[in-house]
């Protein structure tokens, strides 16, 4: 094959405008003299203004160019901290996340966060050095095949060949990472490119002309979709991670109130819908509520929206939705009939098909003369029976150890309902998803796909630097001050925080306020309760039999620590963390013994939930 | 005073009697069958970019696709290769190969080629030189070409569909085939259709514009 071309660019493509701040700024801006001020060029052009990373040999030259720039650099402790920061900048900000690290281990260390970003389809953009491109193949110091290795984990990754065309390249990526179904994309940078010269400031980033992710849905389909509609009796709406990638939420509430339609979501698409509406039935799947599980089993038509009907969801497929047409609505056709057959697909952008569907279902209406949202009052009644029948709930005596579902409880009490909550993996994630009410988009943080433990923290400092980064740029075009005290909690597994605790360091140094509430089980809780469940009890690896004292192990970071044992100590030690202006950890002592329910057994059928471990 | 989660056990729930098979396909438990395979032929029209290949293979084999074969080329502009993928899948299989495929981002696009496709195949295989008149009239009948022929080996050269140099193959057998290298198909569509819209495209717009050849 032959040599790698510059992306090619249509020339009749408007040019998109520059904001305006930009525009005075890039006047004054000295012009670019090497490959790595062409990098950093190229972000800002895209906008960008944080990144997380670490320094190292073959990047050194990127951050050299960096120290001119006017962009806010965080410091991580661990590359996966920089992935993980960056992919949660990512998700509460809706803009890619950019980490940056070295060649070799530096870059192998992104990996897990670049795999987790992928599965979630966060939208994310990692830079990493490499070794000089003559030395590429060698096995150099600190050299790895970063492009090769991270192909199945990214969207697109590029191999930068030439300091003339490098800045070009990180704008498409970026451009990629946001475009359609968002995901990580990542460019490797030789020294020897990024040392290079080149005068070539890099363009307006642009998607390449070969990928055109559709727009609006056929119509023919949209009609099809909504006749399927109007006709059920028992229809569901699935809501996905798409709906909020896709900033869809308005539109999915706009719909499922005028028609009555009670909404499912799956776990990335937490906040999508609010959970204190009426028509909320919450997440369904392993650990979703007993009424969202009814309601997908015994619909008949199933409206799903930006899902790629992962297995945690849908549990055995043979039993999954077995009696509903599924109408799919996604723009990645890769996902249609992947693994649940589409009966009715729906190709396009996630709010522009609901919009689509709603006006074609108007006029379906309007020739039907029985109002289709009073056709679905008996379904929705059956759906809030199931509430009364399966309601969430746990059993918690008055003294310690405290029930984890009880802290997650207060502090969602104590904290306004704009808070965003990350988390690691494990029962406490399940916890913070059942006993949180969510009611906005882009406040649930969280590992769904890779189920990456250590996620919490890391993720936690990406969500902070996010949320005041998108206070701050309100502000400016606003012209005003916007309140931007929105909190960022933590809830944490002791194993989860143990895996990526040192970048605690970096929440003090950047004194970031956020709050790690640790529900420290002395163990890995899900493991032990699947090996209750499964394996007889034999509890291999998965009790702690020694722990640190996360309270004074958070002290001598520099941060806060609290300790938190009885139901009578939690309402003040809530108040006391979250007041605190800088990064604290609660260690909460929980009952060793809580399990998470209601369950699906694994490739069981979501409409038999275990409420008990004597039900398994 | 909380209770702990309440309702009736699973077995106490009703059931809906409905089923999908593996492939999450709504079933009618009287016609139950898993979804028979078939052959097809894709072809894939991708930016002649490095790496490209890897992505594509990458792609297969992560996803466990039965791949046949894989063949890859240039195409009238310099900028594409067309890569030809044989694959034996079941529909939903077939359809999932398409669109990850199409998924790519150096992928232009892709179209499974009908049963009527214009496929080939090329085969290279050297046979004992024992019996030479045998060895040639054998490759007359399959109008394959000689090689070379040697004292002890005769290298020949069959192209035809995949049957035909299955077929030849065979019929090399009784002398010995020592060793062979066949390509794997490459194929466009029959007749005046286009195997992709990309070069249709591209074709009209040289038709009509023809300053823009090299773009
Ligand atoms: C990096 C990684 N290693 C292993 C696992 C397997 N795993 C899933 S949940 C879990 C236990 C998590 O323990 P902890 O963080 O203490 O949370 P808890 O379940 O106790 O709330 C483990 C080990 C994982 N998800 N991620």
């Amino acid at each position: 094959m032959s040599e790698g071309q510059p992306p090619q660019r249509a020339a009749d493509e408007a040019e998109p405008e520059p904001a305006a701040a930009d525009r005075t700024d890039e006047e004054s801006r000295s012009p670019v003299t090497t490959g790595a001020e062409s990098v950093v060029r190229a972000l800002e052009r895209a906008g960008v203004e944080q990144l997380f990373g670490v320094q190292g040999g073959a990047i050194m030259p990127v951050y050299d160019a960096l120290y001119d720039a006017d962009l806010r650099h965080v410091t991580m402790a661990h590359e996966q901290g920089a992935a993980h920061a960056a992919d949660a900048f990512g998700i509460v900000s809706g803009e890619p996340g950019v980490c940056l690290a070295t060649s070799g281990p530096g870059a192998t260390n992104l990996v897990t966060g670049i795999a987790d970003a992928s599965m979630d389809s966060d939208p994310m953009i990692a830079l990493t050095g490499q070794v000089p491109s003559e030395m590429v193949g060698s096995d150099a110091f600190q050299e790895t095949d970063t492009t090769g290795v991270t192909a199945p984990v990214t969207k697109e990754n590029y191999f930068a060949d030439s300091a003339d065309s490098i800045g070009d390249t990180v704008g498409e990526a970026f451009a990629l990472a946001g475009a359609g179904r968002q995901g990580p994309t990542l460019v490797d940078l030789p020294k020897d490119i990024t040392t290079g010269p080149t005068e070539t400031e890099p363009d307006e980033g642009r998607t390449p002309d070969t990928y055109n992710p559709p727009e609006a849905a056929d119509e023919s389909a949209v009609e099809e979709a909504a006749g399927v509609l109007a006709r059920a009796d028992k229809p569901v709406i699935l809501a996905g991670g798409g709906v909020i990638k896709g900033e869809a939420s308005a539109e999915l509430y706009e719909f499922a109130t005028e028609y009555g339609i009670p909404v499912v979501t799956t776990m990335p698409a937490i906040g999508a819908f609010p959970e204190d509406h009426d028509l909320a039935l919450e997440m369904a799947g392993m650990h979703g509520t007993g009424y969202a599980n009814m309601a997908i089993t015994h619909c008949d038509v199933l409206f799903a929206v930006g899902t790629r009907f992962d297995d945690r969801l849908t549990g055995g497929v043979e039993t999954f939705a077995p009696e509903a047409q599924v109408i799919h609505a996604d723009i990645d056709a890769a996902e249609i009939s992947k693994n649940i057959h589409a009966d009715h697909p729906l190709l396009g952008d996630a709010g522009t098909v609901i919009e689509q569907v709603g006006e074609a279902l108007a006029e379906e209406r309007a020739a039907d003369m029985a109002a289709t949202g009073e056709r679905f009052a008996e379904w929705r009644e059956q759906c809030r029976g199931w509430k009364e029948d399966y309601p969430m709930d746990y059993v918690a005596p008055d003294d310690a150890p405290l029930k984890p579902q009880f802290v997650v409880e207060a502090v969602d009490e104590a904290t306004a309902d704009d808070t965003v909550v990350t988390t690691g993996v494990g029962q406490h994630q399940m916890w913070a998803c059942q006993y949180w009410t969510y009611t906005q988009p882009r406040t649930w943080v969280s590992s769904h796909g890779l189920g990456t433990m250590g996620y919490g923290l890391p993720a936690a400092i990406g969500a902070r630097v996010a949320a005041d980064a998108v206070a701050s740029k309100k502000q400016r075009a606003d012209g005003e001050a916007v309140d931007d005290d929105q909190s960022v909690v933590c809830f944490d597994g002791d194993g989860s925080f143990l895996m990526t605790l040192q970048e605690l360091a970096v929440a003090v140094r950047e004194n970031l306020d956020i709050t790690v509430f640790v529900l420290n089980n002395e163990g890995i809780g899900m493991v032990r309760q699947w090996q209750d469940g499964f394996f007889e009890g034999r509890r291999m690896a998965s009790e702690y039999p020694w722990m640190p004292d996360f309270a004074t192990l958070a002290e001598a970071f520099g941060a806060r620590g609290f300790r938190m044992e009885g139901y009578d100590e939690v309402e003040e030690t809530i108040e006391e963390a979250l007041a605190y202006d800088g990064p604290s950890i609660v260690d909460a002592q929980i009952d060793p013994d809580e399990n998470v329910y209601p369950m699906v057994p694994s490739g069981g059928a979501n409409g038999q939930f275990v409420l008990a471990e004597e039900q398994l | 005073m909380r209770e702990g989660l309440q309702g009736p056990a699973p077995e106490e729930r009703p059931h809906p009697t409905g089923r999908r098979n593996g492939q999450g396909i709504r079933i009618d438990p009287e016609t139950e069958a898993e979804p028979d395979t078939r052959r097809t032929v894709l072809s894939a029209l991708v930016k002649n970019e490095p790496g490209v290949l890897a992505k594509i293979s990458g792609l297969v084999s992560r996803r466990q696709f039965n791949i046949e074969s894989l063949t890859v080329g240039t195409t009238t502009n310099p900028e594409t290769s067309r890569v030809t993928v044989v694959i034996e899948e079941s529909e939903p299989g077939i359809r999932q190969v398409e669109t990850q495929l199409a998924k790519l981002v150096n992928v232009i696009s892709v179209r499974e080629l009908g049963d009527d496709a214009v496929g080939r195949e090329l085969v290279v295989l050297k046979v004992h030189g024992d019996e030479p008149d045998k060895v040639h009239a054998v490759t007359e009948m399959y109008g394959g070409t000689t090689l070379h022929a040697g004292r002890d080996t005769i290298t020949i050269e069959i192209t035809g569909d995949e049957q035909t140099v299955d077929d030849a193959v065979d019929a090399y057998q009784q002398f010995g085939v020592r060793e062979l290298a066949r390509t794997g198909q490459t194929a466009l569509a029959r007749g005046g259709e286009w195997t992709t819209y990309a070069e249709e495209e591209r074709y009209e717009r040289m038709q009509t514009q023809p300053e823009t050849n090299d773009d």
